[in-house]
């Protein structure tokens, strides 16, 4: 069993420079399972990317999820969550930033920031239709450019929606 | 067509794209301006798929990703639903765990070589990297029935224990690598046809590489040393003692350099697994249909093309909510361009492949 | 012998036989390339096609004459057609003027082994293989795709390069011996004892890297290599006239094989002849050494292949101007002090 790193003083120095900074957009924040995670409005997130990577020390991007919350959102809330994973290296610390965006809706860019962010933005563009203002070329990455819909949502059927060629 | 710049096609069916990739390159005059690699001609629906189907129904599936390296791909997968539903994996597990991947990256290593090697034209280390590599596929072949989609590594622990005979058989197989890899050094390490096409090429500096998200083998060669399982060690790694090799340069010779030293240093952790295989069981005990509440858990490993992590998300029921891959190879293919650009296109098939990219992963 | 018999058949005859020879030692090519590098990578090669494998030449060829013939639309016609004829045409002519052994007496009748025989017999063979460069153009301008244009012009300018140091080289042989007939060039060897690769070692190994690379082959075939991005002026040929450049290059490589043989290794004289206890070596056919030396140096070229990464482009250019054609020229002036100072 992996074993998690206790929580270590920078990442709550990192909280504590973050709220105190972005007090306004930062909805929650806490040093959870070893990691920074924050949640936040999603105009905070590239001057908050910045922050992390230029004062905290998160130098790389690793990853960026995309839930669908359909369900959830029936009731009010945002359809999809995005979660922008960061690491720190050297230092193996970790960060997580969630961020909700409606449908329809869209999220600024990362890549002026990391730019290793270039094509998983086009992926969950491709795969949920999320848009991302503020970078150029924003096509789709797995599908043919001319497909009609994005595959990952839930309302997407899993054997597709073409009835043979 | 402009005067000096003409747009080239490295179509999906190219000897050297190692899998369906298209490049469309943009030359002037033989120097490469830029690449754009066109993916998803091995989009399968991966992550939709899984969606459908029960955590334990995942973990063949996960084999079809870097089918190079299926074991990794099942030990990331399953770390994670382990640290999501905080099933304790046995110790004797773990150890198993390592020794199969370890193997498993030496098999891949080994491909790669000869794969790499057979672009620039040297075709005879394709055959002596192949031929180390029947060995440990073989071994692959007794322990669970299968050579290249392993499905060895089970939610809880392993397939099946190791016994005496297997533990000769994988110590008589790492004797006889060495001297493979012998033969493959000798015909490449000094060689100065190879140092012509490998130094100096498809260069990348350290903090370009990390903010490209570059990692595993590539982002070694280029001095930065981020090993997942140093960093942040899973199944037992910190138990073993071995190096993670540098590279100075970041250029396409440090990428072979350093994985020829990987292989090296796996043979290492591989002995010491099984030199230390402790008592216990091979797998936790794991309700035969799992349910996990809801949750989300993101688990890293290092596998041979770089941090390969996945992230589970569950609601309650049998079936993952979501399961997100972070493909390493998806990653480091975007910085193809910049280790391209300035360079000759002659040069695009080696610095491709030193990337050591496998479709499989990045199409998902 | 009957005007009938000297004059028509033995000429026809010879013909017949300089055609078919190349044709021979081409089969044997295939065959070796294929078995030596299997058995160099540790694998078997063919082996079912006949003993050893040594029909598959022939499977391979019947093969390829049954297949297809595809023009590109857009094409060329005369050329593309052309193209393959004429590199296969060089080849085989140049054959006509190596000597392949003493004559042989028959009764009152001289029998030459050699069709032609001239004073720059040399030249000439060197000229004759030069058209081949023709037939690599046309065929890259008419298959009307830019890829095999690219490697037709990327071949040319390899084959044009590495003719200088050949030509330089060949130079310092025709200086030491001279003369630039082929058949005295040999038997100046077989006089002064020594064979000219011992005596001049540095114009040999310039010679044999220029003539590897004259032929577009490992480590020098880039321009050819199907891994690499552009695939080579033959890429459009399919069926009978891919296998044309298929053969060529093969005849090509025992022509070059052939010329090393005759300019620096004594053609077809036995080795050691002042050793009196080696004498029985005398008793073998000066034809029959003329072949075991060329098939080591065809031996030679199929190890090479199996060893070696390729040169990349622009590394194969630099290395003939910048090393090969200065070092050509340096050895020619050396060899003329030293003959000027004996």
């Amino acid at each position: 069993m992996p074993a998690e790193k206790a929580d270590r003083p920078e990442l709550a120095q990192a909280l504590e420079a973050l709220t105190g900074r972005f007090a306004a957009s930062v909805l929650s924040g806490a040093v959870d399972r070893g990691e920074l995670a924050v949640r936040l409005t999603k105009d905070a997130l590239v001057p908050v990317l910045r922050f992390l990577k230029d004062e905290a020390g998160f130098n790389a991007f690793e990853d960026l999820v995309v839930f669908d919350e359909l369900n959830a959102s029936l009731g009010g809330g945002a359809r999809f969550t995005v979660i922008y994973r960061l690491y720190m290296f050297p230092g193996a610390l970790r960060a997580r930033l969630t961020v909700g965006v409606g449908e329809g809706e869209s999220l600024p860019s990362a890549v002026p920031c990391y730019r290793s962010a270039d094509w998983a933005e086009r992926e969950a563009f491709d795969m949920f239709g999320i848009r991302f203002e503020g970078r150029p070329d924003l096509r789709r990455i797995y599908m043919p450019d001319d497909f009609d819909g994005h595959p990952l949502r839930k309302d997407f059927p899993l054997a597709g929606r073409t009835r043979g060629l | 067509m402009a005067f000096r710049e003409i747009d080239l096609n490295m179509g999906p069916q190219h000897p050297s794209t190692h899998g369906v990739l298209r490049l469309k390159l943009s030359v002037d005059n033989e120097v490469v301006l830029r690449v754009e690699p066109v993916l998803g001609y091995l989009h399968r629906g991966m992550e939709k798929l899984w969606e459908s189907l029960t955590y334990a129904q995942v973990v063949p599936l996960t084999d079809r990703l870097d089918y190079l390296a299926s074991l990794s791909n099942n030990l990331a997968y399953c770390l994670a639903v382990e640290k999501l539903a905080g099933i304790e994996v046995p110790k004797r597990a773990q150890y198993i765990r390592v020794a199969l991947v370890e193997l498993q990256r030496l098999a891949s290593h080994l491909a790669w070589a000869g794969f790499m090697a057979n672009d620039i034209g040297a075709m005879s280390v394709l055959l002596y990297g192949f031929e180390a590599r029947e060995d440990i596929l073989d071994i692959f072949e007794e322990y669970c029935g299968a050579r290249l989609t392993v499905h060895g590594v089970r939610i809880g622990g392993v397939i099946r224990d190791v016994d005496a005979t297997l533990v000769s058989r994988i110590r008589a197989v790492l004797e006889r690598i060495p001297h493979r890899l012998e033969d493959i050094r000798a015909l490449l390490d000094e060689n100065r046809i190879w140092k012509e096409r490998t130094v100096g090429v498809g260069r990348i500096a350290a903090g370009d590489a990390i903010d490209y998200g570059l990692t595993g083998p590539p982002l070694r060669a280029s001095g930065v040393a981020w090993d997942m399982r140093k960093d942040i060690p899973y199944s037992s790694y910190d138990d073993f003692d071995f190096d993670v090799p540098l590279g100075a340069n970041g250029d396409v010779y440090d990428r072979y350099f350093v994985r020829l030293e990987e292989i090296c240093q796996s043979i290492r952790i591989v002995g010491q697994a099984l030199d230390g295989l402790p008592e216990g069981d091979f797998k936790a005990k794991v309700p035969r249909v799992l349910k996990i509440p809801p949750g989300e858990a993101f688990h890293t490993i290092e596998s041979p093309k770089g941090v390969l992590g996945f992230t589970v998300r569950s609601d309650g029921t049998d079936k993952p909510e979501r399961v997100k891959m972070k493909s390493p190879s998806f990653i480091n293919l975007q910085s193809l361009e910049h280790m391209c650009r300035g360079n000759l296109f002659s040069d695009v098939i080696g610095i491709l492949g030193s990337l050591d990219i496998v479709l499989g992963e990045i199409d998902k | 012998m009957t005007p009938f018999v000297a004059d028509l058949l033995i000429p026809v005859g010879k013909i017949v036989a300089v055609i078919l020879y190349p044709m021979v030692m081409v089969m044997v090519m295939i065959w070796l390339e294929r078995r030596v590098v299997a058995l160099m990578q540790g694998r078997l090669g063919p082996n079912r096609v006949g003993f050893q494998g040594v029909l598959q030449p022939v499977a391979d060829a019947l093969k390829l004459f049954f297949k297809e013939d595809i023009i590109p639309r857009q094409a060329d016609k005369l050329l593309f057609n052309i193209s393959p004829i004429l590199v296969m045409f060089s080849s085989l002519l140049a054959f006509c003027f190596v000597p392949l052994g003493e004559p042989i007496r028959i009764g009152t009748y001289t029998l030459t082994l050699w069709i032609a025989e001239s004073q720059v017999g040399l030249l000439i063979v060197l000229g004759l293989s030069s058209i081949s460069v023709f037939g690599v153009i046309f065929g890259g301008w008419a298959s009307n795709s830019k890829y095999p244009l690219m490697g037709a012009l990327r071949s040319v300018v390899q084959v044009l390069s590495y003719e200088i140091p050949l030509g330089l080289t060949v130079l310092t042989v025709a200086f030491v011996a001279r003369s630039m007939d082929l058949v005295e060039i040999v038997r100046r060897q077989e006089a002064s004892g020594v064979w000219y690769g011992f005596l001049m070692p540095i114009s040999f190994v310039v010679f044999w890297i220029s003539a590897v690379a004259e032929t577009n082959r490992a480590p020098f075939d880039l321009p050819e290599a199907e891994s690499e991005l552009v695939a080579g002026y033959h890429t459009e040929y399919s069926g009978m006239k891919f296998a044309y450049f298929y053969m060529a290059e093969y005849a090509h490589m025992v022509l070059v094989s052939s010329l090393v043989v005759i300019l620096f290794f004594g053609g077809w004289l036995p080795p050691f002849p002042s050793v009196k206890a080696l004498d029985f070596l005398d008793a073998v056919p000066g034809f029959a050494w003329y072949l075991i030396k060329i098939m080591f140096f065809l031996y030679l070229y199929v190890w090479i292949r199996a060893t070696f990464p390729r040169y990349r482009f622009d590394s194969l250019i630099r290395l003939v101007w910048k090393w090969l054609i200065p070092l050509a020229l340096a050895n020619f002036l050396a060899v003329v002090l030293v003959r000027h100072l004996r």
